[in-house]
């Protein structure tokens, strides 16, 4: 579950969709699991970096942009994908701190290569960063800063990432997790399961 | 939540101990003790309860959250015997109180008569240890019926010509239709076949203290948090608890069955959760610990009597590993489909399930239709191949794509080899400092002919449906393994099988081996079902034989 609000849905919706039998039958689960999730969005990402230096997390924030980009919706950035990674590095993922500090390094390099004299994939222009990022598409650190970057816009808000749920919002996920059908354009007004009328036919 | 069941002493000679809490053991838990028996479970993994259940990806599907550690419990693979094992993640199963049954999809279709028998009717094929199993599908009948009634599985009765014999319609309606179900259905019969609602082993509606599915749609991979999936932790563990006869005990990772002298077993070794080595002395022991921890603990379980291992006279304990092929083919269509929502599967069809008989090979399969991903899955990898990874249309492709795309997957046979097989590796260890497992592994040319065809006919339903554009995964070689099949066969010759039609080990009286590993083929997929019915019948057969004095030391 996404966040103390939507376990609030979840539990209002519950509450409409569901006999009161099995409420009071599953109540005590449902509160704890909502205590859970609350000490969860708690833990959301802090405002400071724990791992990452203000300059890292400038370069991520960066490189991030342009793996998930701002447009006409928002992106990695409004996401908050670069809290997530800092986080990630503090937690599941500190075996791959050094991993992340050599992958700046090759974008670095690869900037100052390609745009001389541009020092920071940062500072270079969105055109460029583009090309840089090309130009690594196909090397392993860019697919560790592509998978962070996707996790983070799509992951669990409670894991410091889909700030205000911009990765869901995007690809029309609905987060309430209780629903009742329809659920799409194509099973409304499903008159119920039938034979194959072919079959009939034959008969 | 949780029930508290009895403690016993491990040095209290109980009369089962079971290895094992997941579809089979924890039917055999609950099958034993309510037949007045004194029953300790060993799990290895942590006794977990609904509320501690979350839609978190990372938690789930990347920390391991329900399932096997590759951290703790490497895993090598090579494709035949003459190359060397390379590490690598190559195994999935559940690792927790309900095991594979609490983070399974719930796809519970009964296998078919011919499944029982296909070697007769088909006959030999080269390459394979292709054989009957010692029972026909109507042995099994009422237990499939049992596990549809008391583990709780939803469908209709009658709906595909397809299906054999059955003496009671569903425990509970079909789970209602998804977009991609209708699609499918639509489609399927355009084209002459026979789509039916799935039978589904998660409750449409609520009963004995369990809630109703509410649709969210994180089956695959989760742990259902009100209760309407069907697994072990959910069904009958509770019961087996409130007989005050059977003891669940988690984190309890058992290492070696022991013997005396006669060639008995006495109890288990284990490591509890400090690693701790403990030791449970029993009447009886069954495994039920996957058909990949069941022959590893076969193996490890080496002594003067049993020098390869216990109960492998044969030679067969971890061969003819059967894992089922699986492949998606995709469709993207015109309006949303929100297949995200619901349970993953809601249309399936047979038509196809005795394809090889007609195509040139030995097999067959099942088409379903489904969409089982998660929004950080489907960023990963829910785009075509060809579409582009990052980026402004990446990120507007995944915006029009994540409501409108469906899967139609295959389900197929596996035909048993001899050579592919789990053991021991020579070198690596996992945590515990045991032996890792191995998988040694190379499809049968059937098996990939079939996962072609069913792939065919998959692509069909989605032009027949008028997808605005079909992808599907790669026909690839099995390196990855999560249906755990065959490798502790049963059969009536104890040279060609491992153990009897009663579970019982032919080497080893009172030592009984009940999961995946049991089977002798392996149907079209979704064998969980099966192995329920058969844990049923195993304790059904155990308690006679147990009551008749028979299993006396």
């Amino acid at each position: 579950m996404a966040s103390e609000q939507n376990r609030r849905d979840f539990l209002i919706q519950a509450g409409a969709g569901l006999s009161a039998a099995w409420l009071s039958a599953n109540w005590p689960a449902i509160l704890s699991a909502a205590q859970h999730a609350h000490k969860a969005a708690q833990a959301v990402a802090p405002a400071k970096f724990e791992v990452l230096t203000p300059e890292q997390a400038v370069e991520i924030d960066a490189i991030t942009g342009q793996i998930i980009p701002t447009d006409d919706t928002p992106g990695a950035r409004q996401a908050g994908v670069v809290y997530f990674i800092d986080r990630a590095l503090k937690t599941f993922a500190s075996g791959q701190k050094e991993a992340f500090a050599d992958g700046l390094a090759q974008v670095q390099a690869k900037t100052k290569e390609l745009f001389p004299p541009v020092q920071k994939f940062s500072a270079a222009s969105p055109e460029q960063q583009i090309a840089v990022l090309k130009a690594l598409e196909n090397t392993p650190v860019f697919g560790l800063f592509r998978f962070a970057t996707v996790i983070g816009f799509f992951c669990d808000p409670a894991r410091g990432g889909n700030r205000s749920e911009v990765g869901w919002k995007l690809i029309g996920f609905d987060s309430s997790h209780v629903f009742q059908p329809p659920f799409g354009y194509y099973d409304k007004d499903y008159p119920g399961w039938q034979p194959n009328p072919a079959d009939a036919s034959k008969k | 939540m949780r029930q508290a069941g009895p403690k016993f002493e491990t040095t209290d000679e109980v009369d089962f101990v079971i290895v094992g809490s997941g579809a089979a053991g924890g039917v055999l838990a609950k099958e034993l003790s309510s037949n007045g028996f004194r029953v300790v479970v060993l799990e290895q993994g942590p006794y977990l309860t609904p509320d501690q259940f979350d839609h978190d990806d990372l938690h789930v599907f990347f920390e391991n959250a329900l399932t096997n550690k590759p951290q703790l419990q490497p895993t090598t693979f090579r494709k035949t015997s003459q190359d060397k094992a390379n590490p690598q993640p190559a195994v999935m199963y559940g690792r927790c109180v309900g095991g594979s049954s609490v983070h399974f999809t719930a796809n519970y279709w009964r296998f078919h008569e011919i499944d029982f028998i296909e070697r007769s009717k088909h006959g030999p094929v080269a390459g394979t240890g292709f054989a009957d199993w010692p029972i026909p599908y109507a042995d099994l009948e009422p237990y499939y019926t049992k596990v549809e009634w008391e583990v709780g599985v939803s469908g209709l009765a009658g709906a595909s010509p397809f299906d054999p014999p059955r003496s009671k319609p569903y425990a509970y309606p079909p789970l209602p239709v998804k977009s991609g179900g209708v699609i499918f259905e639509r489609a399927a019969q355009k084209l002459g076949w026979h789509p039916f609602p799935a039978p589904m082993a998660i409750l449409s509606k609520p009963a004995a203290g369990r809630g109703a599915c509410v649709h969210c749609g994180y089956c695959l991979g989760f742990g259902c948090e009100v209760g309407a999936k069907s697994s072990t932790l959910a069904s009958v563990i509770p019961i087996a608890e409130r007989t005050g006869r059977c003891e669940i005990r988690p984190d309890s990772n058992v290492f070696r069955i022991e013997t005396n002298e006669r060639g008995r077993v006495t109890g288990v070794a284990y490591f509890d959760s400090q690693k701790r080595q403990q030791f449970q002395k029993a009447k009886v022991v069954v495994v039920s610990a996957n058909g990949a921890e069941t022959p590893r603990l076969l193996l490890l379980s080496t002594s003067k009597l049993f020098p390869n291992g216990l109960a492998n006279s044969s030679g067969l304990v971890g061969k003819y590993l059967m894992p089922n092929s699986f492949l998606e083919v995709f469709g993207v269509y015109e309006h949303p489909l929100n297949d995200y929502k619901g349970a993953a599967v809601s249309r399936i069809l047979h038509d196809f399930y005795e394809a090889g008989a007609q195509n040139g090979y030995c097999g067959g399969g099942g088409l379903d239709s489904r969409l089982a991903v998660t929004p950080v899955g489907f960023g990963l990898g829910g785009l075509p191949s060809d579409a582009p990874t990052w980026g402004s249309a990446y990120k507007s492709l995944l915006r029009e794509y994540f409501t409108r795309t469906m899967s139609v997957s295959t389900h197929g046979t596996s035909l048993p080899v001899e050579s592919n097989s789990f053991s021991l590796d020579p070198d690596l260890k996992d945590t515990w400092g045991l032996p890792a497992l191995r998988v040694t592994y190379t499809d049968h040319p059937d098996d990939l002919k079939n996962t072609a065809f069913l792939m065919a006919r998959a692509l069909e339903i989605h032009q027949a449906a008028g997808a605005r554009k079909t992808w599907h995964q790669p026909i690839q070689e099995t390196q990855f393994f999560v249906h755990l099949l065959g490798t502790c066969r049963m059969g009536n010759d104890s040279k060609t099988s491992v153990i009897n039609a009663d579970h019982r080990a032919h080497d080893v009286p009172n030592l009984f081996l009940c999961d995946g590993s049991s089977f002798v083929t392996s149907g079209r997929g979704q064998p969980t079902m099966t192995i329920q019915a058969l844990a049923y019948r195993a304790a059904d057969r155990i308690t006679v034989l147990a009551k008749r004095g028979d299993l006396s030391v």
